[in-house]
């Protein structure tokens, strides 16, 4: 498996570096839809210009980056494009590597289940084959490089791909059974957005599963690895943040990061719901609709568990693409995040998956367009962007709530079997009640 | 060379015998502490118009900082004294101008003020909470001059650390007691004129603020009205200080009249009114009329001529002007009222300003852009020092990291930059620095902003109008020709007086560049409603898929019997008969 995959990542470089070399680079890292002020590489060079000037990055509202990545880039910045591709590289290794690991421990459980008959007979089609799975890790890591929004992201330097890097190095920890390094690569995670805290559900389920040890409230064993694994989780975060603290010498980094990624004051147009939301907001309202958005976004953590606890990496990349429709400032880079799961569609329900997709490919070519029409040429307003914003969404929710279909009734088919006969013997629909 | 009053060619034919001899008073009577004088300076410009600037004097000694309360106004306002003593204010500097200054058809003014509203104030050392002070400072004043100076708040308030010196004495510079503000958007009109005439001992009952009739000076191509009250010293050794009030007025009227070969002004054409008396208040009432460029009388005479001259160092320059002294009742001749008239002959190129700036905004779309500010040092080979202080409000967020300094195509690296970077809807962008500008040249200072989307209450009621950015401020030390007077406390004219000169080469000179006008992209303003339902219904959607995923499970779906059997089925029921 080596050769097809090094072959692939020269193609991604290679593809990367015709494009920074090109007039492209400059125009794409102005766009909105790929940089948002969060992850700008203008801004960053903006805080080390601050920093060379003696002024705090933090004492204005241009820099929103973490302390971590100013020391960073205070050394690589002229390395820049180098680092922006190897995170996407190391993206792509951890996704394959991690998606091979995984594959072999389902065709391990489901040998277990074929010899202890679990399967009922007629869905014998569905159960996967190493043969037709051989392929997935590199179809994964291929999904991944040559993803127009991957590549556009990486030439444009936004930090969201060095925020990927460490999420794929967190799921390959985990499905690698790394406690230590799971919650050290979640932290910094964390620490640099704070979404992927809800990933801690997950990490926990899985890491429950591959140690055996049932998930059962009243078990002591159940507890003490919890608390483990927040003593490592919380712990490196503290160390992290304190870090950031010695780097500096003072806390403005938390009100300029964390306070700017909650309270969402800079209305930059992107391809999210918060900016036009926040900007026609009635002023009365404004702290509870941010209350309630905010908390959307943390709030499916716990049903989902509950749902898919049998199912943890499913659930990692369910709470990704939860995170990168809802959360504040999100970039094409987020999204690409979330298309990992693609790889695990099923035929059913494929033609609405593939009709979602064109949509979410037409309101990508628009949204340039659309942009242009309302900043340059004048002659459409804010509300055409606004409306192919939610267009985009409508049909990243849409796309996630199949793909969770898809799977749900496979699992279903998996334990009840294909073909499902009615109590008259003629054959049935399955409904969801 | 010094400042002297020449008093050339005594009338030789007429001597007035019956001027009775002057008899000196010996003060017996102790020196009077307050003291008013006031000038009026009637400069032509070559552009064909004519530059007329009003100042009144106040001197009081008096000290308003000791717990005593000073009680008894004679010559000094008492609204303002009342705020000298109340706020602990040091300096205190507002001017409202309407119209731009067209340096390089007009020259130099006396005094530079920015379009709109300006206003800067030292505090004392003694205040404590600064932000508190200034903002009930800007409210009593917008009070008392009848202006929306309420607008000033700490979005458009900046501490520059090195333009604005103390004018007066003092030697304290912690700029933490410096505040500076500019409305660039305020309107000046005959509101604001009426109390800013209140505050003169005569009013404009008598003296020259006869003149001062709304009706003309509005419809005028500058007018620049000013207050400024600084401490300053009695004598050389400052053993006695004392407060100075400024009242100053500068107006450039367009008076060139069509069809005629000859230009021709007189205090009528541009006042509608004629003078009759100085102000009985006034210790001195003057007017100098500026005959620098004709000293022969080639040019343009003036009449009723006079036969005082005297000579003035004024921006670099000696300038040589005809007194009028209205104190003098035979200024005014058999008909009582003074009529000066200035009649041109021919005209001529005026002399380039040595230091003059423009800015505009560079680029295209709402997205980006570019401001450039151009400096240019018209000397022909001295270079000298500019300090530029930019304010920019925050929402054209600055990138610091683009600011380019090129002079003559190459880059100019300037020695000392203070910038601090704006905190949306707290404080504005500040960046100062020390340029130093090469002979002979343009110098090009280009930084890039991004435009912001405010939210929907924060824009003005006119959006597309834009939002200003207030003028660029250029101090300088410039490279004087003539030797300036350093001794502050002789006897000069108040048009020469204003700015504290300590060397003799050089003489201060400030700049102010054009305001900028700037779009920004807007929302649809009449949507607040129809949004919130839209972004609440995409939310919703995702809720409601993800909700039934999560709480329904599969189930084989049963038909349902038609009527007649349901019908039947209950029937069965009630009598206990299993169902269809």
């Amino acid at each position: 498996m080596a050769a097809p995959l090094t072959l692939l990542l020269l193609v991604a470089v290679t593809v990367r570096a015709a494009l920074y070399r090109s007039s492209l680079a400059d125009l794409i890292s102005e766009r909105v839809e790929v940089v948002s002020p969060l992850t700008a590489w203008k801004r960053v060079v903006e805080g080390l210009a601050l920093l060379d000037l003696g002024v705090s990055p933090y004492s204005g509202d241009v820099f929103h980056e973490t302390p971590l990545i100013i020391y960073l880039f205070h050394f690589l910045v002229d390395y820049a494009e180098i680092t922006f591709m190897l995170a996407d590289v190391i993206t792509a290794v951890a996704l394959y590597l991690s998606v091979k690991d995984y594959n072999k421990q389902v065709f391990r459980k489901q040998k277990y289940a074929l010899e202890a008959d679990r399967y009922p007979l007629d869905c014998l089609e569905l159960i996967r084959s190493p043969k037709e799975m051989q392929y997935i890790p590199l179809k994964v890591a291929m999904f991944y490089l040559l993803n127009p929004f991957t590549i556009l992201s990486c030439v444009a330097k936004s930090t969201c791909g060095l925020n990927n890097a460490v999420i794929a190095l967190f799921v390959l920890s985990t499905i690698k059974g790394n406690v230590l390094l799971s919650a050290i690569f979640l932290s910094l995670a964390t620490y640099q957005s704070i979404y992927p805290l809800t990933l801690c559900a997950a990490a926990l389920l899985y890491l429950l599963q591959r140690q055996y040890i049932p998930v059962n409230l009243r078990r002591f064993s159940f507890w003490w690895f919890v608390a483990q694994y927040a003593f490592m989780y919380l712990g490196s975060l503290f160390v992290i943040v304190g870090l950031s603290f010695f780097l500096l010498g003072s806390w403005d980094f938390l009100p300029s990061v964390y306070g700017f990624i909650l309270s969402v004051p800079d209305l930059t147009p992107n391809i999210g719901l918060f900016w036009y939301f926040f900007a026609e907001m009635f002023e009365h309202f404004r702290l509870f609709f941010l209350c309630v958005f905010q908390i959307n976004v943390f709030f499916y953590t716990v049903p989902l568990s509950i749902k898919l606890k049998e199912h943890p990496v499913f659930l990692i990349f369910m709470q990704l693409a939860v995170i990168s429709i809802f959360k504040s400032y999100p970039t094409v880079g987020d999204i690409a995040a979330s298309f990992i799961k693609h790889h695990k569609a099923s035929s059913a329900s494929s033609l609405n998956i593939f009709l979602v997709s064109c949509v979410l490919l037409a309101c990508s070519a628009l949204f340039p367009v659309l942009w242009h029409l309302w900043i340059y040429a004048g002659s459409a307003n804010s509300n055409f962007y606004y409306a192919i914003t939610l267009l985009f969404n409508v049909a990243q929710i849409l796309l996630v709530s199949d793909y969770f279909y898809a799977f749900l009734r496979r699992e279903h088919h998996l334990s009840h079997g294909l073909y499902l006969k009615r109590k008259d013997g003629s054959e049935a629909t399955l409904v969801l009640k | 060379m010094r400042w002297e009053e020449t008093v050339v060619e005594e009338a030789t034919a007429d001597k007035e015998d019956t001027s009775a001899p002057e008899t000196v008073v010996q003060s017996s009577v102790p020196q009077p502490k307050d003291d008013f004088q006031e000038e009026l300076v009637i400069r032509p410009l070559h552009s064909g118009d004519i530059y007329a600037s009003f100042q009144f004097r106040t001197l009081w000694e008096t000290d308003f900082m000791r717990g005593n309360k000073v009680s008894h106004y004679r010559l000094f306002p008492k609204s303002l004294g009342q705020v000298i003593s109340k706020f602990s204010v040091r300096e205190l500097h507002i001017s409202f101008t309407q119209g731009y200054w067209r340096t390089m058809q007009w020259g130099q003014p006396f005094l530079p003020s920015p379009p709109g509203a300006e206003l800067w104030v030292w505090f004392q050392d003694s205040v404590t909470d600064v932000d508190g002070t200034w903002k009930e400072l800007t409210n009593v004043l917008s009070g008392i001059f009848c202006a929306s100076l309420n607008f000033i708040d700490s979005t458009n308030t900046v501490q520059p650390s090195a333009s604005f010196k103390p004018l007066g004495i003092g030697n304290v510079t912690d700029h933490r007691f410096l505040r500076y503000a500019t409305l660039p958007r305020e309107i000046v009109c005959t509101e604001n004129l009426t109390p800013w005439k209140k505050l003169l001992p005569c009013g404009s009952k008598a003296g020259l603020a006869v003149l001062l009739k709304s009706e003309k000076l509005f419809h005028s191509s500058f007018h620049s009205q000013a207050v400024h009250i600084r401490p300053v010293c009695q004598d050389w050794q400052c053993k006695t200080t004392s407060w100075e009030l400024r009242q100053t007025l500068n107006v450039v009227f367009d008076l060139h009249t069509p069809g005629q070969g000859k230009l021709e002004w007189s205090l009528f054409k541009m006042f509608s009114r004629t003078l009759t008396e100085a102000c009985p208040l006034a210790s001195s009432s003057k007017i100098y009329i500026d005959i620098t460029d004709d000293p022969q009388g080639e040019q343009f005479e003036v009449s009723p001529a006079t036969h005082l001259l005297s000579q003035a160092m004024v921006l670099g320059d000696r300038r040589t002007f005809s007194v009028y002294d209205l104190t003098q009742q035979i200024t005014f001749g058999t008909v009582r009222s003074l009529n000066l008239l200035i009649r041109w002959k021919s005209s001529e190129d005026m002399l380039r300003p040595l230091l003059h700036a423009e800015r505009y905004v560079a680029g295209y779309g709402l997205q980006t852009g570019e401001i450039h500010t151009l400096m240019y040092n018209n000397h022909p080979y001295r270079s000298f020092p500019v300090l530029l202080l930019d304010s920019v409000p925050w929402y054209l967020r600055l990138y610091i990291h683009t600011l380019t300094v090129t002079s003559k195509g190459k880059d100019n690296k300037p020695s000392y930059i203070h910038y601090q970077p704006s905190k949306d809807r707290v404080r504005p962008h500040l960046l100062e620095m020390l340029v130093q500008l090469p002979p002979n040249s343009v110098t090009e200072v280009t930084v890039q902003f991004e435009r912001a989307l405010l939210k929907w209450t924060e824009y003005t009621p006119d959006p597309n109008h834009g939002f200003y950015v207030g003028s660029s401020v250029i101090s300088s030390l410039v490279p004087s020709i003539v030797a300036m007077d350093t001794n502050s406390t002789r006897e000069q004219p108040l048009f020469s007086s204003f700015f504290p000169c300590k060397e003799e080469s050089s003489y201060f000179m400030r700049v102010y560049t054009e305001p900028l006008l700037v779009n920004l992209p807007t929302p649809d303003f009449s949507m607040p409603y129809n949004v919130i339902c839209l972004t609440c219904t995409v939310v919703a959607v995702g809720y409601g898929s993800l909700y039934n995923l999560l709480t329904r499970s599969f189930q084989i779906e049963e038909p349902s019997p038609g009527l007649a059997k349901r019908i039947a089925n209950i029937i069965r029921k009630m009598r206990g008969v299993p169902p269809l």
